[in-house]
């Protein structure tokens, strides 16, 4: 959506047009997805659809923030 | 029993160079298997405690042994899981990667559920009506007000019950999508893609109302 500030309910209401992948093959494909962001690989374009789902889904969304969280505790432990 | 480390040191699961192919251990038998188990199950739990102590504020009137309960049930439902879903793995990120996000899972959804055992979730699909609170304040213009009534004629009449009942239930009473499942008998799964197809026909009906750019 562009040429609006919409309030933070109403985008999470509408959600976006991006095509996106669903919770299941978002936990399929989180791992991989996770250690390509911490390489700095370019995760969205080799996992279409996750980060778009991450946005709708906020339960994914902790699951992914943990996963990363945890493999950069233990990067640098 | 001593009271378990609130901040737990999880530095003793760090990966170590050499040492992934353990895991080809959990297909073999006897005590070779059963160290693999060991093994995993305490990665396992170090993942769950880092999650569960991560989200303790969502539930804090668990003492921190109750806490740590909490991810020893995460890191068992894990272990079980990855055990039967071994097949599933084809190598596309380290091992302890894969299997952490097991343990993850259990332990957010324990947490959730543990956070919401006593609220009521109202499921009322009248509640859209509170929109209006999150709506346009009064120095918003026209145009604004007008997108507002869109969402919500949207909400009342492109929806089905159910689709209605889910995005309310999930956006505006902010009900985790797992806890919803339980009291809905169903998954996160399935209400995720009533979630995504009420705000398809949501934005559908936006942009058919004047607001072409929520379908953009």
């Amino acid at each position: 959506m562009t040429g609006r500030d919409l309030d933070p309910t109403l985008k999470r209401l509408l959600g976006s047009n991006e095509p996106e992948i669903d919770c299941d093959e978002c936990f399929a494909q989180l791992d991989r997805y996770v250690e390509l962001e911490l390489r700095g690989a370019p995760a969205d374009e080799l996992v279409p659809g996750l980060r778009a789902h991450l946005v709708g889904c906020p339960a994914c969304a902790e699951e992914h923030e943990s996963l990363r969280a945890l493999l950069e505790l233990e990067s640098v432990s | 029993m001593a009271a378990p480390d609130t901040n737990p040191d999880v530095s003793a699961v760090a990966p170590v160079r050499g040492i992934e192919e353990w895991h080809l251990d959990l297909r073999a038998e006897g005590v070779r298997r059963d160290e693999a188990v060991a093994h995993l199950h305490g990665l396992l739990l170090r993942a769950a405690r880092f999650e569960v102590f991560r989200r303790r504020s969502s539930s804090p009137e668990l003492s921190a042994i109750e806490l740590d309960e909490l991810a020893q049930d995460a890191a068992d439902d894990a272990a079980l899981s990855v055990l039967r879903r071994l097949d599933d793995y084809r190598g596309e990120s380290s091992f302890r990667t894969w299997a952490y996000k097991f343990a993850l899972l259990e332990a957010s959804v324990k947490v959730r559920r543990q956070a919401w055992r006593d609220r009521e979730v109202t499921l009322e699909p009248e509640r859209w009506e509170n929109l209006a609170h999150a709506g346009p304040g009064p120095n918003d213009d026209t145009e604004n007000a007008e997108l507002l009534e869109a969402v919500r004629d949207g909400i009342r009449t492109a929806l089905t019950p159910r689709q209605r009942q889910v995005l309310v239930a999930v956006v505006l009473e902010g009900v985790p999508i797992d806890v919803l499942g339980e009291r809905l008998d169903s998954n996160r799964n399935a209400l995720y893609k009533l979630l995504h197809d009420a705000r398809r026909r949501l934005r559908v009906h936006v942009a058919a109302a004047g607001f072409p750019e929520v379908n953009e």
